[in-house]
């Protein structure tokens, strides 16, 4: 019983409105006033044909696949770095944790100074050596690099502290074991400590997953899904769609979608990574 | 061949550094620096400029959005915590079917992108008069980090042996008295876990705090100091001072705290 007002809070602030927001997704209804009008599928319908839909859709699965799959190497590297006897490592670990703990914005604003046109810290580089400034936001493809470099180097810590936590979990005698038996440092690393790493492995492409797939706030500050419509992740189309054009009913259907794929995409890939789960 | 690799890794974890301190370095000078002064942003500036704390703090109301954002986090945690608990109680100790389903409801919750439920939450916050009153906002806060804070509470009560509690209920103590009197004071360690990685969440939340807490007057840290960077974009100086000034408190908590912010993200990921 004790779970009740737990049980409330989620019944009355998400699974009512996502319940909600499913029945307005087979409406026209505009967000403001009181009329509404039955659809059907039409507001699913137009998301096929939407170029700037399907768009942001690219975009999101850009922005989730992408920095998930560079933040486990990067991750993963410097784990194993910090996983050695080498002076200052709790230092290092540190600084490459801080930025989990900044507000995207603000990791979005100081980046803006970096990349600005006009007084942009890495345009007086390029110009140092001789180059021309570059207007790196006004490029749709450099601008979602940007976006992915950003999201990744800043939310990287967390795989790093995964692994090291899972490397920090293998026993020690399975290295002198093998290596007794003559086993290469390459042979190390793939047959005892990568397949060791998985449950790691699994925690933090899920958690990195989600937070790719669902980005709005760095987005929103670097480039607001400009040039045009050319960088949106589906979280910001949505928003666009609901407060700038008024249509609440598309908008619901394509928060339904994002939602939708999200718990797919996380489902799969848990059984994928599960089924290889090993045991020594 | 070995020293090769110590001495790549050396060199990999260097640049990794150097990657995530510029923004802080060009932030930090960007902010000393008066308008005119066009010096490259890599620069270390010959006298501090303090005016454009004094821009923020005055037009950017930042000291007025901290304190907004202090009450929304703190009471949010506060509750955070005590429903979190409550409900991990009877989640760790009966593994009932009933049970396994409330914790795949939680699951599905963490799931849940805010954006996606953003139309039909916006017009019932409206409804009920909850725009732009702190509890409005604040209970969205807590319903959103809640899954963290029970899987958390779960898995240490977990560990917690039962003979404590069977003892007392031998004693005639009913499941009420035994959670406040004996299991309450054995979650100290957990606590910590759960108020660092919710209050930093809840700190740092930008799109609900953006459209729940509208007004000038009532808006949280982070929507503030994204319409001050908007707004004073040719005074960059400003935008950055904000920027600092924002981020402030949370870094202060880290540098203290540090060992209990890694062992609280550790904790929080490794779930169920």
């Amino acid at each position: 019983m004790l779970y009740i007002p737990a049980l409330i809070l989620f019944g009355v602030f998400i699974f009512y409105p996502l319940f909600l927001g499913m029945g307005l997704s087979f409406t026209d209804w505009d967000g403001y006033h009181q009329t509404k009008d039955f659809v059907g599928g039409q507001n699913y319908l137009r998301l096929l044909t939407d170029k700037y839909f399907l768009g942001s859709l690219r975009n999101t699965l850009i922005y989730g696949f992408g920095c998930t799959f560079l933040q486990q190497i990067l991750g993963l590297m410097l784990a194993l770095i910090l996983n050695s006897k080498l002076k200052g490592k709790n230092i290092a670990r540190a600084i490459i944790y801080l930025p989990i703990l900044i507000s995207q914005i603000i990791m979005g604003c100081m980046y803006y100074l970096l990349i600005e046109y006009s007084h942009g810290a890495l345009n007086d580089i390029m110009i140092l050596f001789g180059g021309e400034r570059i207007a790196w936001l006004s490029s749709t493809n450099i601008a979602i690099g940007i976006i992915v470099f950003i999201n990744t180097f800043q939310f990287m810590g967390i795989s790093m502290i995964l692994y090291l936590a899972g490397l920090q979990s293998i026993p020690e005698m399975y290295y002198e074991a093998a290596s007794i038996d003559g086993a290469k440092r390459w042979d190390l690393f793939k047959r005892i400590t990568f397949p060791l790493l998985y449950p790691a492995m699994i925690t933090s492409v899920t958690i990195n997953l989600i937070g790719g797939l669902k980005l709005f706030d760095i987005i929103r500050v670097m480039t607001n899904g400009g040039p045009g419509y050319s960088t949106n992740s589906i979280s910001t189309f949505i928003d666009l769609t609901y407060f700038d054009s008024q249509s609440a009913g598309y908008a619901s259907a394509m928060g339904v979608l994002l939602f939708t794929m999200i718990l797919v995409v996380t489902l799969i890939l848990n059984m994928m990574l599960k089924s290889r789960e090993v045991n020594y | 061949m070995d020293k090769f690799w110590k001495k790549f890794g050396v060199a990999f974890l260097f640049v990794a550094i150097i990657i995530q301190l510029t923004p802080f370095y060009i932030t930090l000078t960007t902010s000393v620096k008066a308008k005119i002064d066009l010096s490259s942003r890599w620069r270390i500036p010959s006298s501090i400029y303090w005016e454009n704390f004094k821009v923020a703090i005055e037009r950017g109301l930042i000291l007025n959005a901290i304190k907004n954002s202090l009450i929304v986090t703190s009471v949010s945690v506060l509750f955070i915590c005590i429903v979190g608990a409550l409900a991990a109680y009877p989640l760790a100790r009966n593994k009932s079917k009933l049970n396994m389903i409330i914790l795949m409801i939680t699951v599905v919750v963490m799931m849940v992108p805010p954006l996606s439920i953003l139309v039909p939450l916006y017009a019932m916050m409206n409804k009920i008069g909850g725009v732009n009153e702190y509890w409005g906002l604040i209970l969205l806060m807590i319903t959103l980090q809640l899954p963290l804070s029970i899987f958390l509470y779960r898995n240490f009560i977990t560990t917690v042996p039962v003979e404590l509690e069977e003892a007392a209920r031998i004693d005639g103590a009913n499941n009420i008295q035994i959670f406040f009197k004996i299991i309450m004071p054995l979650l100290k360690p957990v606590t910590t876990s759960v108020i660092i990685i919710t209050g930093t969440f809840i700190w740092n939340e930008y799109v609900l705090s953006l459209y729940m807490l509208p007004s000038r007057s009532m808006r949280t840290l982070t929507p503030t100091i994204a319409s001050f960077f908007t707004a004073h974009s040719t005074n960059m100086g400003a935008a950055s001072a904000a920027s600092l000034m924002g981020m402030v408190p949370i870094v202060i908590l880290y540098l203290f705290l540090q060992k209990y912010f890694i062992k609280g993200a550790v904790e929080g990921a490794i779930k169920g």
